[in-house]
């Protein structure tokens, strides 16, 4: 019973900085990027592989293989089968992990750094990047889980609110291809293998190090996991993602709260605007329990125990959305007070006490955010993906010192277009 | 592996094993510092011995309800401008409630923690439980109730789970509160609550992080040491009598699939030198569902494939009483009925059968790998201290406990498979989907609005 679900929100557009920690970066004979923080103070090394490999590349109506090929590299490489896999991940205390979203594929591994173990793990994520089997008898099991979830997941009024915001945004682009059953019952092992070959590569892959191996032997690991890579093509561009015309979904659903999403395609990474708008994004949504909205929706009127705004940006323009949910009676007055924080906030933009309290809180937090090595592998890869400057932790704290109230009033007013707003309500009355 | 894995945790743990350091206050509270210079932060927590369990009937969740209402205003300080506070050090803040205690925590630059000490020893003491920021707050907790469980079939299922499985203990209860109990609180339950629970004597801070132990007694002697030792209320154990038959019952929600939960009752820890088995069954559980090449998973998901997802938990440290808990979605065409079948021929087959040498070493691997993973964060080592505080366990018995794990034989994990899970204390819960009324069908799309 937390007070707030902030967790979900973490990790989004949240950095600050006074002096980073010290970045490394060299690209590999293999071609991919490496980046590298060297940290001895536990003896454990964290190591991720980034790839170009997310749901916006897969073809029209293979919606869901993107998924599928990550999920199932683990499940099968080289000589080993799945259970052996998973049986020598556990006798080293190593522990995989990553995913897809829809700009980047992702493989993790935690380790012990003793070299027994060390070397272990690290040859079993080898296998798997390099020597996947894609076994059509597990790919079958896995499609039956992923369409069971999906059917799952389309009784549930957060899950149906989310992807109808997704495909509502961007219609006819990629961002907007959700998996669905049938086009995931459509995928076939020889669908996996083309993605991996076209996708996989180590041009387009980013490797980021953090923990207890030196330089050398950071080195020597990413070229080790990248050389066996297949020969993909370089990264392709995804298309510009348009702005929709304003519109409002409506759903249907017998839930005791309806679910709420107002947003638009609006960021992409690297933006100069990024700034800016993180720091007003605190002040309107962005800051827990000191946010406009916090206050408006559920500390003056009662109405949600969750409600939040923020930038997830992307390769190519990803949304700023706001998200609630609330008693299905009082679903219209709840969307009200949000629309009137919403245009106020965009007229007005910060007071200036706001903007201060914004500064102290993001700056000044800035440690708390680089305070672990899984903190750090994630804006090392970020920055490797990305291709952010290796600076950007380092720049952060004067960037936004620099900010003014004008500057976040001009980018949200260049970013949060009302004309092309999307709002999607699942339930209420 | 065994040995080399211990060595490198006792390279690695050697630190932390030597050093939370503990001092009680003149007021009965203790402070439990752990000093991790790693970065320049700190993780800053009050936990009070009181949870949900020490609830009464028709108040159930006035101890959430009061973590919401501890942000609402000091004699001193004006509702929302604790939050502001933190906010304005760098930092984050918030508090969760369970069934055994409460707690509230800030993670901020080390340099900040004498103002969260004060701030927190503040609303230790000078609380003000306003009516009119009450009866806003109550609403926001019916708001959380209805996302986290009246909406979520899972949640539903355990709740009601839950209060089947105990008739007289208190864990009967939800940690939410029912609904109807929510609809009628007043300021005053908050208030009668918050005067008996909390008090210094009831309570326990952690620090950890970039701090000198000396430093932080000084910090916590200025700001909680002025705060007075109250007399708490007598607590009644109110054990829950011999279960004596299954329980079985069935919830109705919207969702495509089933799901199946089995719970049974299971002894706590509560002697952690000479009782073994709730060390027998932590490994059991460990054995079942403790990594990822683990039983169920490896035999009902990828092998039968009669399940789409499968878990096991059991946790031996708790205030109340236990519950070892399997449960699992069956998957698309297969029913709970069967999922219960090869549930328990899992337990059965480790109470006929035993479990091998190497699958044991291999939850005792995933022991050690954790201990040593858990210090890349200050926030699980504070979590760690603070839940088996909770329990009555002592942060200085974190190794012994550890030792004891690593030590359960073969045999002893056999026997409590045996033992502990026939019929007699078992409760049944299943998730019966209902479709959804209209199908979740698009009901328009109307532009220009709003």
């Amino acid at each position: 019973m937390f007070r707030c679900l902030i967790a979900g929100l973490l990790g989004l557009v949240a950095i600050a900085a006074q002096a980073g920690p010290k970045i490394e970066h060299w690209t590999a004979p293999s071609g991919a990027r490496v980046f590298f923080i060297e940290s001895r103070v536990v003896p454990i090394v964290d190591v991720q592989l980034d790839f170009a490999a997310g749901g916006a590349y897969a073809a029209e109506g293979k919606a869901g293989v993107a998924g599928l090929t990550r999920s199932l590299m683990g499940m099968g490489a080289g000589e080993l089968d799945e259970e052996q896999i998973a049986e020598r991940l556990a006798d080293t205390g190593a522990m995989m992990g990553g995913g897809a979203d829809q700009d980047r594929a992702s493989i993790s591994l935690r380790s012990l750094s003793a070299p027994r173990e060390r070397e272990a793990a690290l040859e079993l994520l080898r296998l798997v990047l390099q020597q996947p089997s894609f076994s059509a008898a597990v790919l079958d099991r896995e499609k039956a889980r992923t369409v069971a979830g999906i059917r799952e997941a389309d009784t549930r009024p957060g899950s149906i609110a989310a992807k109808r915001f997704a495909a509502a945004l961007y219609p006819g682009h990629p961002y907007g291809r959700v998996p669905t059953a049938e086009s995931v019952e459509k995928v076939s092992r020889d669908d996996l293998l083309a993605f991996y070959r076209s996708n996989y590569g180590a041009k387009r892959a980013v490797v980021s190090i953090i923990g207890d191996v030196s330089r050398a032997e950071a080195e020597a690991l990413a070229q080790r996991l990248t050389a066996g890579l297949p020969q993909a093509p370089e990264k392709v561009s995804l298309p510009e993602a348009a702005l929709p015309a304003k519109n409002t979904v409506r759903v249907d659903h017998p839930a005791q709260q309806a679910h709420i999403h107002v947003g638009l395609p609006a960021l992409r990474r690297g933006d100069p605007d990024t700034i800016p708008l993180l720091v007003g994004n605190y002040v309107l949504g962005g800051g827990g329990f000191v946010s406009r909205l916090m206050k408006e929706v559920r500390e003056r009127r009662g109405y949600a125990y969750s409600v939040y705004s923020y930038f997830q940006p992307q390769r190519e323009r990803g949304p700023f959305q706001i998200g609630l949910q609330t008693k299905r009676e009082q679903a219209q007055a709840a969307l009200k007070v949000v629309e009137e924080v919403l245009a106020e906030f965009l007229a007005g933009g910060p007071s200036e006490a706001e903007l201060k309290a914004a500064k102290r809180n993001l700056a000044d937090g800035f440690p708390l955010r680089i305070d672990s090595n899984r903190k750090l592998l994630e804006y090392l890869s970020v920055i490797g993906f990305y291709d952010l400057p290796l600076t950007y932790l380092d720049d952060f704290p004067r960037k936004v010192e620099a900010v003014t109230a004008a500057d976040i009033r001009a980018a949200f007013q260049k970013h949060v277009k009302t004309d092309h707003m999307i709002t999607v309500i699942v339930g209420g009355e | 592996m065994k040995i080399r894995l211990f060595a490198a945790l006792a390279l690695a743990a050697g630190a932390a094993w030597a050093n939370p350091h503990e001092k009680t206050l003149a007021n009965g509270l203790r402070i439990i510092v752990q000093e991790d210079r790693r970065a320049p932060t700190a993780v800053h927590m009050v936990w009070y011995r009181a949870g949900s369990m020490d609830e009464t009937d028709g108040t159930s969740g006035v101890a959430h309800v009061l973590e919401h209402m501890m942000f609402k205003g000091t004699r001193t300080l004006k509702p929302g401008e604790f939050n502001k506070r933190v906010a304005a050090a760098g930092g984050r803040d918030n508090a969760f409630t369970s069934l055994d205690y409460t707690a509230y925590f800030q993670q901020v630059p080390a340099q900040r923690l004498g103002e969260m000490m004060a701030l927190e020893a503040d609303r230790m003491a000078n609380l003000v439980l306003d009516a009119g920021e009450f009866e806003q707050e109550i609403k926001v907790v019916m708001e959380e109730r209805r996302l986290r469980t009246e909406d979520n079939p899972q949640s539903l299922v355990h709740e009601k789970q839950m209060a089947a499985a105990f008739q007289a203990h208190p864990y009967r209860r939800p940690i939410i509160g029912w609904m109807n109990d929510l609809e009628n609180m007043t300021a005053a339950d908050a208030r009668d609550w918050y005067r008996r629970w909390y008090a210094p004597n009831n309570a326990y801070v952690i620090v950890v992080g970039d701090v000198s132990k000396d430093e932080v007694f000084r910090l916590a002697d200025k700001h909680y040491g002025k705060v007075p030792r109250r007399a708490l209320p007598e607590r009644k154990p109110q054990a829950e009598p011999a279960q004596v038959g299954v329980k079985r019952l069935s919830v109705k929600a919207p969702a495509k699939l089933p799901y199946l939960s089995l719970a049974w009752k299971a002894p706590a820890l509560r002697d952690l030198h000479n009782e073994r088995e709730p060390y027998a069954l932590e490994m059991l559980a460990g054995v079942l569902d403790g990594h990822e090449a683990a039983r169920l998973s490896k035999n009902l998901v990828r092998g039968a494939k009669l399940a789409v997802s499968v878990g096991a938990g059991y946790d031996a440290t708790v205030r109340g009483e236990a519950l070892f808990v399997v449960s699992g979605t069956p998957a698309e065409g297969r029913g709970v009925a069967e999922l219960e079948t090869a549930l328990r021929g899992e337990i059965a087959r480790v109470a006929n059968e035993g479990v091998g040498a190497d699958e044991l070493e291999r939850v005792r691997v995933q022991l050690i790998a954790a201990q040593v993973y858990k210090r890349d964060s200050m926030m699980a080592q504070a979590m760690e201290i603070g839940r088996l505080e909770a329990a009555g366990v002592r942060w200085r018995d974190i190794g012994t406990l550890i030792e004891k794990l690593r030590g359960v034989t073969a045999a002893e994990v056999q026997a409590v498979a045996k033992k502990y899970f026939g019929d007699d204390s078992l409760t049944v819960a299943a998730l019966d989907p209902q479709p959804l009324p209209e199908g979740g069908k698009q009901k328009s799309v109307s532009a220009g609005r709003h």
